[in-house]
């Protein structure tokens, strides 16, 4: 089940991330929300649903008068002409977890919306605050694109600036220059039928899951579930001491589980233990470093970030 | 007379080695390379001394023979090393393309072993300011560019207390632009032509460029790291085709009171196609990408990886696999760690036990393995983190 407006609006607060609440009546467009805070100094944000040919999907953040070109940012995407489109309703709520009409950056707190890919318009860092839904459109809030852009990132999603407006030649000599935006993986509707399936509820929620089932179990059978949690987990696992030895032990633990079976034992009974040794040695000792040094450069990074950023006590 | 010094001058065009280019009709004949820049193959005793020195396994790139060439100067660095003398490491990138292939990594792997198994520091330059020349890319791209190139280098798992990255555009100028005047003075117009092969038409930039990839090689370029230290001597490890830059700094060296750099070389990996050049950025199909998805790389591999195979299955069990020319098996000699199994391979598919489709599936499986590898460990390398590796810092650590 997606996070609820009251709980990201409490997280923002928490993470000391300054913005301006705007209660009103529900609204489907930009121009009916300008009717209600128009007259406010932000920028008004437009919010596109996107989908490409492989079920993976973007969402484009741009300002009201910003210029969005479906074709071109297809193509610089490096899914050809026309690889782009606006995505079903359904998906909105689906994978998104917000209401119609309420498409937002904020959406990708959401665990279903983890392999979304937010483009956001650059333009947003000329505004102080803009304008978006706290994942209702009967409220906008208003707040510095820094902070948005910041807050999606330390959650570790894909968010990116992009001139939208621009439309490089793309071709042989000019790879897209927007490919690096796009999600490795499609996300995973299965995890959601099964959350669904449990919130047995109300009434209208017990007729979802039946629908939902059906399709997850047709667009599931080439989807990696495994990999897509791998990708969201490791650049945390990088920071947190917790998450670090986990991937450690669970590494370490799949190679044991595999070495320590009945012929191994026949085959070298007491001395299987320094088999298992070995084996570890062998297959892990290059993906540790490697990781270890993965973890002790973001920890210089995160000193070197502090350090950049507090004033000098002594000459 | 004549006719013999003209034979052998179409000899020589026959393969065309130097930074901006690199073809060849045959295979890349590496003997003559080796003659005509003037450097040494490394035997098998300079392996033993790495490991001696070390006290770890010789990287693959050693053992098999990638890294293969060097110049006099590298057996004094590991003498000096042996009497506790450090030294750094130098190499670099030309960022021209977002897309790095697994051709670029390799000076950057076998890098990264040297800086762990000797725990010296390293710098590497990026040089977006080439590329801009070069490839005539905007500045800002060219910027761009190398800082997202910075991110697949440090994914590489450098160890950010001991290595510098810098870009051109950012860091040139103070001692290091100090340095490039001293260079340049020492080199006449007509050196660069004969060195570089410039033309009437190529403009001042590119003429004026060499000194910038050549001042890395010494140590008070970098006044922040190695200040005081100007005895320090500078390893470069890098593709054989860079040779021209530090032939010219070799020569410029004693004349500024520097020492010159060490050389050591790798051979080019081949493209997917065959042996006869090195990937090229400008054709996806002609290498395997940092980016590429298992499923691509199975693709790739399947339908693009020339065969040394025989075109039928009685002829293969007959006659073998020709290795020479067979990019699988070359490709797993460059990237699998096991010596036995890729002993094991060699006899089998030599002799034509083994088939292609197998060798295949090993390959894709190596391949996807280092791939996803690079994927995740790309995928923690924040901003903040480029940040902090090309900060101009002191590296207290850098020797320990």
């Amino acid at each position: 089940m997606g996070i609820s407006k009251a709980q990201l609006l409490q997280r923002l607060q928490a993470q000391q991330i300054h913005f301006s609440q705007y209660d009103h009546p529900v609204v489907m467009t930009v121009e009916a929300q300008a009717k209600h805070v128009g007259h406010i100094k932000a920028g008004l944000s437009k919010n596109l649903f996107l989908k490409d040919k492989k079920h993976r999907f973007y969402i484009v953040s741009a300002l009201a008068d910003t210029k969005v070109d479906l074709k071109v940012l297809s193509q610089r995407l490096g899914l050809g002409k026309g690889g782009l489109r606006m995505a079903p309703e359904e998906a909105v709520v689906e994978v998104l977890e917000v209401p119609l009409g309420s498409v937002t950056p904020f959406a990708l707190v959401n665990e279903s919306a983890r392999s979304v890919s937010l483009l956001l318009d650059q333009g947003f860092k000329t505004h102080e605050c803009c304008f978006f839904h706290p994942l209702s459109n009967d409220t906008s809030i208003s707040l510095h694109i820094e902070d948005l852009y910041k807050f999606l990132k330390s959650v570790g999603r894909m968010v990116a600036y992009v001139d939208l407006e621009a439309n490089p030649t793309v071709g042989k000599d000019q790879p897209p220059d927007l490919a690096a935006l796009v999600p490795s993986d499609a996300p995973s509707i299965q995890n959601i039928s099964e959350k669904t399936a449990t919130l047995q509820i109300d009434g209208d929620v017990k007729s979802k899951p039946v629908a939902v089932t059906a399709k997850a179990s047709k667009v599931s059978s080439g989807q990696q579930k495994e990999k897509s949690v791998n990708n969201a987990n490791s650049s945390s696992s990088f920071a947190d001491p917790e998450q670090f030895i986990e991937e450690i032990l669970k590494k370490a633990s799949a190679i044991v589980v595999a070495e320590i079976k009945e012929e191994n034992i026949k085959q070298h009974g007491g001395q299987l233990g320094a088999v298992v040794s070995n084996s570890l040695r062998k297959n892990l000792s290059l993906e540790l470093k490697n990781l270890a040094t993965m973890f002790k450069n973001t920890a210089y990074t995160e000193g070197f970030g502090a350090g950049i950023r507090c004033p000098a006590k002594r000459l | 007379m004549e006719n013999g010094a003209k034979r052998v001058e179409e000899e020589e065009e026959e393969q065309v080695v130097n930074p901006w280019e690199v073809s060849s009709k045959n295979k890349i004949d590496y003997d003559k390379l080796i003659d005509q820049f003037g450097c040494q193959r490394l035997d098998q005793s300079f392996v033993d001394r790495v490991f001696r020195l070390t006290g770890r396994s010789p990287h693959i790139f050693l053992r098999r023979n990638v890294f293969f060439a060097h110049n006099r100067d590298l057996n004094e660095i590991l003498d000096a090393y042996e009497r506790g003398d450090k030294f750094y490491l130098y190499t670099g990138r030309g960022p021209s393309s977002e897309a790095l292939h697994l051709g670029h990594l390799i000076p950057f792997m076998f890098t990264k072993y040297l800086q762990e198994a000797f725990k010296v520091p390293l710098v590497i330059q990026l040089t977006d300011d080439e590329k801009c020349m070069w490839k005539n890319l905007t500045v800002e791209e060219s910027k761009r560019l190398a800082r997202e190139n910075a991110k697949d280098i440090i994914a590489c798992g450098f160890d950010v207390s001991r290595t510098f990255i810098f870009s051109d555009f950012d860091y040139v100028g103070g001692a290091f632009y100090e340095n490039m005047v001293r260079v340049a003075k020492c080199v006449t117009y007509n050196k660069a032509v004969g060195i570089f092969g410039f033309t009437g038409e190529d403009h001042i930039g590119k003429i004026s460029f060499p000194p910038v990839q050549a001042v890395p090689s010494f140590p008070s370029s970098f006044p922040h790291l190695f200040s005081g230290n100007d005895k320090l001597r500078c390893l470069i490890p890098c593709a054989i085709d860079q040779d021209p830059y530090f032939r010219m700094t070799r020569d410029v060296a004693p004349r500024l009171g520097y020492k010159k750099p060490a050389l050591i070389e790798s051979s080019f990996f081949p493209a997917l196609q065959g042996v006869s050049g090195k990937m090229n950025a400008g054709d996806p199909n002609s290498a395997i990408y940092v980016t590429d998805s298992p499923k691509e790389i199975k693709n790739k591999v399947n339908k693009y990886a020339f065969s040394g195979g025989q075109d039928s299955v009685e002829n293969h069990r007959k006659y073998g696999a020709n290795l020479e020319v067979d990019i699988p098996f070359k490709y797993l000699s460059f990237f699998l760690e096991y010596d036995e199994e890729l002993e094991h391979i060699r006899k089998e598919y030599g002799s034509g036990r083994m088939l292609t489709g197998e060798v295949k599936k090993r390959l894709i499986d190596v391949l996807t393995v280092l791939v996803e590898r690079h994927r995740a460990a790309r995928a923690a390398v924040t901003d903040e983190m480029v940040d902090a590796f090309m900060a101009v810092r002191p590296l207290p650590n850098m020797f320990n």
